[in-house]
């Protein structure tokens, strides 16, 4: 689209403003991308089926066969907790994260992916770096029980996926965990 | 020209004097009228001519100077002379009967060539002394843009800053219970007209920024097993990663020649600030410190960045070289700092602060000093410029309250921006064209 801008007829003294303003812009006409289609180039490390995060969890979970992920999180536990700005492994994350190197490592075919969380007393991008270590701090500590690094992976949500929507300081608190899931191997 | 330097001179005054650092409450509308500067009554008449054209572009100029906070539309219900045409003198004494310190007035032809014409005079009422005359043309269906540069030549000519209205802000918009927020790429020009999605929300994605030199927005998307960064044209919809990379990448924004992209990369839960050359793709990594360093944000002239470190254990603001080299810390107050963005014009970083369990949006120089608090709530982030360096869009609330804001850079205009819905991670695009 051309925007031509020229300086009209006028009456008395006037002060112009400089008619710089002949560049030609297209006006855009803004196409939806798809997030999982195809969008022209392949995009790296994603499989064609869609992805789903994990649920927040819903109260009880009835335990499954040895093995399985029902198991892990009944037997092991599935999620730590951190305190405000910090990605120190507490205390009371220990005996789940010792359950969790157990579990793994009587059943060595199971791959897990650390997913680290933050609550939403921060900003944004700040709490992406946060979550990453905390998963890092995680993913460390299971490695330091003997896990095999190559069974594990890590991401991080920042405060993106809040498993309780509150804004109570305990709704802060839950939200403020490493989120252990089983990617692959389970029965 | 005594109006202008009545605005000029009020606005300067704002800027420079000296006020408390936060207003009394920053969840209501800040009255102007409590501060210096009074906002100009400006009598808009309703353009003639192209049928409905002339009315609406007037009505799209009324509603962005009424946004401004600066300008104070008269109802045109009032006025008394109806019969204005530009090449003819308006009737000074009753444009003053109805209050009015400047006059604008235009018509909207359609040409035979098919385009639309506006044409539009600026006058200020007290003596009688025109100060704008310009014609537009453009294709009628562009004629919202018409209205945008009217408004910018008005802006501009009545406070000597240059507009802002004819720009586009890129954001995230959200819905969906918070456990499970669905969180699309839109669109949308910066009175909210014309919002559109740019992707469908499978998957949710964050911090989107224009490019200044193209049609393309770069951006992050975030899927259960990872991030990736994209860079999406606007005009096409095609888009493609900047590449993968051995951790997760977020925070991404062009270099004002529009040639390089700035970047976060966690790897290993160490995040360090990247840079590449979207034409070779070469990358280079900027910061090596152990602590988290994300969020960079180029000085105009493109030599600096400015960034978020924990490295001194709280979250602060630090400068460098474009090339990484040069660390200076300039955030210095007790509270947490983050998001820094530098203004189009060089002169602030704004950010956000946390203060206890309270967050503002507030500016300093980019040496660190003359830091001000500009807004004040439980959750305020993300700010973003407009082009002119005056004007800052926001993000206040979460979860379904999570709406866009407005602030001026004195702070004391404050209004919900034109967005209705839940919205987030707004980036204010350059003037268009």
């Amino acid at each position: 689209m051309t925007f031509d801008a020229k300086p009209a007829a006028r009456i008395g003294t006037a002060i112009l403003l400089a008619a710089a303003l002949a560049a030609c812009a297209s006006k855009p006409k803004p196409t939806m991308v798809a997030d999982a289609g195809p969008s022209g180039v392949p995009i790296p490390g994603a499989g064609t089926a869609p992805e789903a995060f994990p649920a927040p969890p819903t109260g009880d979970v009835m335990r499954g066969p040895p093995g399985s992920a029902s198991d892990f999180i009944v037997n092991a536990g599935d999620r730590v907790y951190f305190d405000y700005d910090s990605f120190e492994v507490r205390p009371d994350a220990v005996p789940v994260l010792s359950a969790q190197a157990s579990w793994l490592q009587r059943y060595p075919n199971v791959s897990v992916r650390i997913e680290g969380n933050a609550d939403e007393r921060g900003t944004r991008e700040y709490n992406f770096a946060l979550g990453a270590r905390r998963a890092q701090a995680v993913a460390d500590y299971l490695a330091g029980r003997g896990v095999n690094r190559a069974r594990i992976s890590t991401v991080s949500y920042g405060k993106e996926r809040p498993i309780d929507p509150g804004s109570s300081e305990e709704a802060h608190a839950r939200n403020r965990n490493g989120h252990t899931s089983i990617v692959s191997g389970a029965r | 020209m005594r109006l202008i330097r009545a605005l000029t001179a009020a606005l300067a005054a704002l800027t420079l004097g000296a006020f408390a650092a936060t207003p009394a409450s920053a969840q209501v509308e800040v009255d102007i009228e409590q501060g210096v500067v009074q906002p100009m009554p400006i009598a808009i008449a309703p353009f003639n001519g192209a049928g409905a054209t002339g009315p609406d572009v007037s009505r799209v100029i009324r509603a962005n100077l009424e946004r401004s906070g600066l300008f104070r539309p008269l109802d045109p219900a009032t006025f008394i002379q109806r019969d204005l045409s530009v090449g003819v003198q308006p009737q000074f004494d009753t444009w003053k009967q109805v209050g009015a310190q400047a006059l604008l007035h235009g018509d909207a032809h359609l040409d035979p060539d098919g385009r639309l014409r506006v044409d539009f005079r600026l006058w200020d009422v007290g003596s009688g002394q025109q100060l704008l005359g310009l014609q537009f043309t453009s294709t009628p269906d562009n004629w919202r843009r018409v209205a945008h540069k009217v408004s910018d030549a008005v802006y501009e000519r009545l406070t000597g800053e240059k507009g802002y209205f004819d720009t586009r802000v890129v954001f995230v918009a959200e819905s969906g219970a918070k456990v499970d927020r669905k969180k699309r790429l839109a669109i949308m020009d910066q009175d909210g007209a014309n919002p559109s999605y740019l992707t469908d929300g499978m998957y949710p994605v964050m911090s989107p920024r224009f490019s200044p030199t193209s049609q393309e927005i770069t951006y992050m998307q975030l899927r259960p097993s990872g991030s990736n960064i994209y860079v999406f044209n606007i005009e096409t919809g095609r888009q493609e990663t900047i590449g993968s990379f051995p951790g997760m990448v977020f925070a991404p924004r062009f270099s004002p020649d529009g040639k390089r992209v700035s970047f976060a990369v966690d790897r290993e839960g160490n995040t360090d600030i990247f840079v590449m050359d979207l034409r070779t793709r070469a990358t280079q990594r900027l910061t090596s410190d152990p602590g988290i360093d994300t969020s960079p944000s180029f000085s105009p002239d493109g030599r600096q960045i400015v960034f978020n470190s924990s490295r001194a254990g709280n979250p602060h603001l630090y400068v460098m070289n474009a090339d990484g080299s040069g660390v200076r810390r300039v955030s210095f107050g007790g509270g947490r700092y983050s998001t820094p963005v530098w203004s189009p014009t060089g002169e602030y970083i704004a950010f956000t602060k946390q203060t206890g369990g309270t967050f503002h949006i507030g500016v300093m120089k980019p040496d660190g000093s003359g830091e001000r608090m500009l807004t004040s709530s439980s959750l305020d982030e993300s700010p973003t410029w407009a082009p002119n360096g005056r004007v800052l869009m926001f993000e206040r609330g979460s979860g379904g309250s999570a709406r866009l804001w407005m602030v001026d850079v004195t702070g004391r205009i404050l209004r919900q921006a034109p967005y209705p819905s839940s919205g987030s991670d707004p980036a204010w695009s350059p003037l268009l064209n």
